[in-house]
């Protein structure tokens, strides 16, 4: 079976439980698809060939058993780096913490593996997922499959890339301002920032705590729900984390139905500074949900345009207060320890020969910006805007049911193009940010291409209304896999 | 500015200087043009505080590059919002709390796996402590 790279997880999940295929021959194989591509990719940062291996067989045993599997069981899937795992490295794209190994799985693997899911092992990510390029992690750039001289987006890029190239069906990102649906964008997949709270953020090496979020990326709506379901759900390992049902994401993915669905396109997300053809892209796809019975309307959120300033003021202020934690004691790297220098001084010299220049260029932008004499004029100001783009989108929920826009303003852009300059690459998630600092769910799923590039489509939703995503996305990709007449990452070049 | 070049614990200088930034850039005055909004001084205080051992050549460039970037952050001041909450959690809960049943924790073989020096079962660490103190 020559193709299993390229079977959806369902399709992975639904052979494995049939007997056609054992877990072990689709382990193999994306074993074998990393080994043939990933030289050019620089997706993976740990191959766990024998956890894997082991964790494949034990789904084989229990199938063998008569056991009844889950749909993921067997499925082989791409874990960021900032996730910990018992058993692998966790690095976080970071020198800081090379070699580290966790002593506790992160609760959303320990989801995974009760799944049945197999971890093929750790991906690629902008150092402690700042960065949309995942060009500034400390082991080198995750190329874009479609293009290998473009990013794969950031700062799941080794996620998202891992996943384009065939290497997994399905991966874990984390989403901070646009850090899963920015990759699965520009590599034309599906990603899902869930609500927050509403997949554990136990085990996620923290960037900012009140905007994180973990969650899927895949080739088809319907993997994204089904990776969405198993992850999901309240922990009390986390204080954050929401005590309500998992919404029916699964179920929302395969309904069709999208009669008297009212969609909102956010005005403010549009105009100069959009690439002609995501702007086009974005358009047919408008014209798509109106022949599929949604009622698409404009909407105004007068306080997006301060999203990013607010977010470039919010999170980097919780950057620096915990990444404090990177102090060269109790783990990762300690450097200059002589004998002779004092723990502050080991500390200092540990973080200046650790942290990569974008991780201090926000711990020390957050520690401006919490500054005495600063703070409400700059961190009591963004955490205001916070609250008025909260009420912007509540405006808008009371007149749609979800909002949508394009999910980046550009498609890829080439490797070292905004390298050296800061503000151009955090306009990359101009589009992302305001879910994130309102906490609803959004997804980006793939519309076409321009200039031979995918391009995403963005939907946001109320908090806890993730199951709205997948019924908008679902229909919508339903509709263009059939006039398309393939699946969309068809398209790609091959690798 | 121009923020202080003299010694960093000499807080009311800073104080003076940053209350004079503040009021430069408060919601309803006119933005003062004075040149940088941060100096290399300031990003060097700055990382002394972050514990951040930078070389001239970082100072060098970070400076620049956080001026340009607080340029832009400063937009949030454009939004009048004196009467608005501020949001500090998307999703707000308070006071959790679970039963206390003590559990397993992590064992200290564990805990001291990842550590960069131990000793008799502890964290090594650095001295913490002048030696003439």
């Amino acid at each position: 079976m020559t193709d299993v790279i390229r079977f959806s997880a369902a399709r992975t999940a639904a052979a494995i439980a049939a007997g056609e295929l054992s877990a072990l021959e689709a382990t193999q194989a994306a074993l074998d698809r990393i080994a043939k591509v990933d030289d050019r990719i620089n997706a993976f940062l740990y191959v766990d060939v024998d956890g894997a291996i082991a964790a494949a067989r034990d789904v084989d045993r229990r199938r063998a058993a008569g056991e009844r599997l889950g749909p993921l069981a067997g499925v082989p899937l791409a874990l960021k780096d900032v996730l910990t795992a018992r058993g692998m490295p966790t690095t976080c794209g970071s020198r800081m913490l090379e070699g580290w190994k966790p002593p506790y799985d992160a609760t959303v693997v320990s989801k995974l593996r009760a799944a049945g899911v197999v971890i093929i092992g750790k991906v690629n990510m902008d150092e402690f997922a700042m960065g949309s390029s995942t060009e500034n992690s400390a082991y080198g750039p995750t190329r874009n499959p479609w293009d290998t001289d473009r990013i794969p987006g950031g700062s799941s890029g080794g996620s998202a890339a891992a996943v384009a190239a065939f290497e997994t069906p399905i991966s874990i990102g984390t989403d901070t301002g646009g850090s899963i649906r920015q990759p699965a964008a520009v590599c034309g997949l599906v990603g899902v920032k869930p609500t927050y709270g509403g997949v554990s953020r136990y085990g996620l090496v923290a960037f900012s705590s009140s905007l994180d979020q973990a969650g899927p990326l895949a080739r088809t709506v319907t993997d994204a729900a089904l990776l969405h379901a198993a992850i999901a759900g309240h922990d009390p390992l986390d204080t954050t984390s929401i005590e309500l049902p998992v919404p029916g994401v699964v179920a929302a993915a395969a309904s069709r139905d999208l009669r008297g669905v009212r969609i909102g396109v956010v005005r403010e997300l549009s105009g100069d500074g959009y690439d002609i053809g995501v702007r086009a892209r974005f358009s047919d796809a408008l014209e798509v949900l109106v022949g599929l019975g949604a009622d698409v309307v404009e909407v105004s959120c007068p306080h997006f345009t301060y999203a990013l300033p607010a977010y470039y003021l919010i999170a980097p202020s919780e950057c620096s207060s915990n990444l404090a934690r990177f102090d060269a004691m109790r783990f990762g790297l300690r450097i200059g320890d002589d004998g002779e220098a004092g723990a502050e001084e080991v500390m200092s010299r540990t973080r200046g020969a650790g942290f990569g220049a974008e991780v201090k260029r926000r711990i020390i932008l957050g520690a401006y910006a919490l500054s005495s004499g600063y703070y409400d004029a700059y961190y009591g100001q963004a955490q205001k805007v916070r609250t008025l783009i909260s009420q912007d989108f509540a405006a808008a929920y009371e007149r749609v049911d979800v909002l949508a826009s394009p999910t980046t303003p550009t498609v890829a852009f080439r490797l070292g193009e905004k390298i050296d300059d800061p503000v151009a690459m955090y306009l990359s998630d101009l589009c992302t940010i305001p879910s994130n600092l309102a906490g609803g769910p959004a997804m980006s799923l793939p519309i076409g291409l321009a200039d031979g590039l995918p391009v995403g489509f963005q939907i946001m939703a109320p908090t806890f209304a993730d199951d709205r995503l997948y019924q908008v996305g679902g229909a919508l990709e339903a509709a263009l896999d059939a006039a398309r007449g393939h699946p969309f990452l068809d398209d790609a070049p091959p690798l | 500015m121009p923020l202080r070049a003299g010694p960093y614990d000499d807080h009311s200088v800073i104080r003076q200087a940053v209350d004079t930034e503040v009021a430069a850039r408060s919601p309803g005055s006119q933005r003062v043009v004075t040149g940088m909004a941060i100096t290399r001084d300031e990003v060097a205080h700055l990382a002394r505080l972050s514990r951040l051992a930078l070389s001239d050549e970082e100072l060098d460039t970070l400076a620049p590059q956080l001026d340009v970037i607080i340029g832009a952050v400063a937009r949030v001041a454009e939004v009048v919002a004196d009467d608005i909450p501020p949001t500090t959690h998307a999703v707000p809960l308070t006071n959790v709390f679970r039963a206390d049943i003590t559990r397993t924790s992590l064992s200290q073989a564990d805990a001291l796996a990842g550590a960069p020096a131990v000793e008799d079962g502890r964290f090594r660490v650095p001295r913490i402590l002048d030696l003439d103190e």
